[in-house]
């Protein structure tokens, strides 16, 4: 017992590591206020061109969704790291994560949104385009706002992935939490930077999960 | 009559429009003078929905004219969303934005179509429930109202504008029997104060009270068209009869 | 060169994409056993716990909880690393594939125990009682008349879930395990050029993109009548 405590849970070592893992929380929590939007952005503008009124768009952009959900994000990562500077494109570890987080989670909030757009029923837009609103307004002041909340679960749900999906960032070298913690790991040959690191993630992202849960089971329950 | 006192608001001429093979629409005429109420019945089927939403675009016809207040509204020159400003529309499922109050729903058009301030638009939305009734439910969510008072609502949005012709595109059929009178109540109103105003619905007994004429439609076409007396009391075709017999025996 | 011709050279190369295709496929093999392996234990662990909740045990159902969240809120990857680098401190060595293989397992049971848990709290009670007032007991109400409601309305979000969990085999490079990522970064550092990591690419896509179709195909079979 004393063994595992001393291997996981040594408190002096976790305070000897401290100043590198809050420096790679800070850098999670930059790196997720980065993506965030990145990916609700490219999400926005999928969704859009997959209720686009022209066929030949919707399925290019549905295809396309289709693509970067097929892909594993670390795939990506890495071949926008590793792969493109030998094609002489060197973006660097903050560059391909930016990219990488744009196109796959892009890709998932476009079909949040996508749903969301087709959950608000078609007599809103007839309304709306009857006061004489352009297709453009009519999107923007009663479609989205109303596609937005009726998937707020699912936004959510995603957003909370997207943060612990930052965790792949470690693999290229970018200090987040994991590869602070990593690093501390190697020169104490102690684990428990990892497991301070494991709760630090569980903290931030455990009040979300909550959330999530009670907002799911309302969903299922409405479902019927 | 005062249709024969001015020339007509909307005019539609020889409409067709098809889903597929189904023709819905072979070719119909409808004029409707200023501040003339016109009452279009018919079974379900018949097209009058579809002639109704033609008149705002909503439904592009694939052949005919139709002209609403000296617009051409098929020409695509026209500026849509400018004309439907002087077409307002009432739907069957009222179709308020549940995201918005009341005020807000009438607000939107006036401030992002329109151009006006938000104090102007307010003022503007406040008048206009007031005018249906409900000034003591502006800053009321849909979700909050009864569906008569969702309706009034509609019809808010759609007066604030300002409107020449108001469609109606059956107003009542999604309340509940006690709920009618509010709305037919406001469109009485609304037709007292000199609103040309096209209505597709089932109430007969508000028909009778308040049209200038009524147009009777099955399959497609425009089988008669008269004043109420004439249509209920005396219909010339044979399927007008069977119709009025039909919605009597209710 | 030209600059397609380069471009081809480093990312297309034929005779590079020959000589790793092997290895390559090895790595797909892998990839394909692990994540059946993840699938199976994932959702068998989450229907189990999800059965053990409705019996409505206090404790247990707070364990039961507390695991769920736990596993949604941690990153698969942490839970990779954890168990992999941090275990043989404590004498229990665990090989990457084992690694991956326990990690992505605990984050699909916990997902899907949400799902299934979701989906049997949302059959009626009037459902229960009818089932009960005709004398069918407990476990044969929840196996006749309450589970094949439940399940088909989380067949959707558990197609999606599951998906999304799968992909994360490609975290088993990270802790050496030859799946189709590792395999195509070794083929990658092997040859100096980056054409088995499209070779890589292009086996995810095959893998995946039927069953993202698939998913596709579920979701609107199910989709709740509005």
């Amino acid at each position: 017992m004393d063994e595992f405590v001393s291997a996981f849970l040594n408190w002096d070592i976790v305070r000897e590591a401290s100043p590198i893992l809050w420096r790679g929380l800070w850098q999670t929590l930059l790196l997720s206020v980065m993506v965030v939007p990145l990916g609700l952005i490219g999400g926005v503008i999928l969704a859009l061109l997959s209720t686009a009124p022209i066929r030949s768009v919707r399925l290019l952009a549905a295809g396309w969704v289709d693509l970067f959900r097929a892909i594993p994000p670390l795939v990506l990562l890495v071949f926008l790291y590793a792969g493109l500077p030998f094609a002489g494109l060197d973006i660097g570890a903050w560059g391909a994560v930016a990219v990488g987080f744009f196109l796959n989670t892009g890709a998932y909030y476009g079909e949040v949104l996508r749903a969301g757009i087709g959950s608000v029923s078609p007599g809103q837009t007839e309304a709306a385009r009857s006061t004489g609103l352009t297709q453009a307004q009519t999107m923007t002041h009663v479609v989205l706002p109303q596609a937005v909340r009726n998937v707020m679960p699912d936004l959510i749900s995603n957003t909370v992935e997207v943060v612990k999906l930052t965790s792949i960032a470690s693999v290229v070298a970018l200090p987040e939490l994991l590869f602070q913690a990593r690093q501390a790991q190697n020169v104490t040959y102690n684990a428990s930077p990892i497991v301070a690191a494991a709760v630090a993630y569980f903290l931030l992202l455990w009040p979300l999960v909550r959330l999530m849960s009670r907002l799911e089971n309302k969903a299922m329950a409405g479902r019927r | 009559m005062r249709k024969t006192q001015s020339p007509p608001i909307v005019q539609a001429q020889a409409l067709w429009k098809r889903f597929g093979p189904l023709a819905v629409l072979k070719g119909v005429d409808l004029n409707v003078a200023e501040r003339e109420l016109v009452f279009i019945i018919g079974p379900s089927g018949s097209g009058k929905s579809t002639l109704l939403r033609c008149l705002n675009r909503l439904e592009t016809p694939d052949e005919g004219i139709i002209t609403v207040d000296g617009i051409d509204l098929l020409s695509p020159k026209t500026d849509i969303n400018k004309a439907r400003q002087r077409i307002g529309m009432v739907f069957q499922s009222f179709n308020l934005y549940p995201h918005m109050t009341a005020r807000q729903n009438v607000m939107l058009a006036l401030r992002k179509v329109q151009g006006r301030g938000r104090d102007e638009a307010a003022e503007m939305a406040r008048a206009a429930l007031e005018r249906v009734g409900l000034g003591e439910r502006v800053d009321h969510y849909p979700a909050q109202l009864s569906g008569g008072q969702q309706q009034r609502v509609a019809i808010a949005r759609a007066i604030a504008l300002a409107p020449r012709v108001m469609l109606f595109d059956e107003p009542t059929s999604a309340l509940d029997p006690e709920l009618v009178g509010g709305v037919l109540s406001v469109m009485r109103e609304l037709r007292e104060s000199g609103m040309t105003m096209v209505v597709v619905s089932h109430e007969m007994a508000f028909a009778r009270a308040a049209a200038d004429t009524v147009v009777f439609m099955a399959d497609g076409e425009k089988l008669e068209e008269g004043p109420p007396d004439q249509i209920f009391g005396a219909p010339r075709h044979e399927r007008t009869r069977a119709f009025i017999r039909q919605i009597d025996r209710h | 060169m030209g600059g397609f011709e380069n471009f081809a050279f480093s990312f297309l190369n034929m005779k590079v994409m020959a000589q790793y295709l092997p290895l390559v496929a090895q790595g797909f093999l892998l990839t394909v056993v692990l994540a059946l392996l993840i699938v199976v234990a994932g959702l068998a662990l989450g229907l189990f716990l999800a059965l053990t909740r409705s019996f409505g045990i206090r404790p247990l159902n707070w364990l039961i909880i507390f695991l769920v969240d736990l596993f949604r809120a941690l990153p698969p990857l942490v839970i990779i690393v954890l168990l992999f680098f941090g275990l043989p401190a404590a004498g229990l060595g665990m090989s990457g594939f084992a690694a991956t293989w326990l990690s992505l397992t605990l984050v699909l049971m916990a997902f899907s125990e949400e799902i299934f848990w979701a989906g049997l709290t949302s059959v009626q009670k009037g459902q229960w009682e009818a089932a009960r007032s005709t004398g069918l007991g407990f476990v044969q109400t929840l196996r006749h008349v309450v589970l094949p409601q439940a399940l088909r309305i989380t067949i959707p979000p558990l197609t999606n879930r599951t998906i999304a969990i799968t992909k994360g085999t490609a975290l088993g490079s990270v802790v050496g395990v030859s799946e189709i990522l590792g395999a195509s970064q070794s083929a990658m550092s092997f040859s100096a050029n980056p054409s088995p990591l499209m070779l890589g690419a292009l086996a995810y896509l095959v893998l995946f993109i039927p069953v993202v179709a698939f998913g596709r195909w579920v979701e609107s079979r199910f989709a709740p009548k509005r």
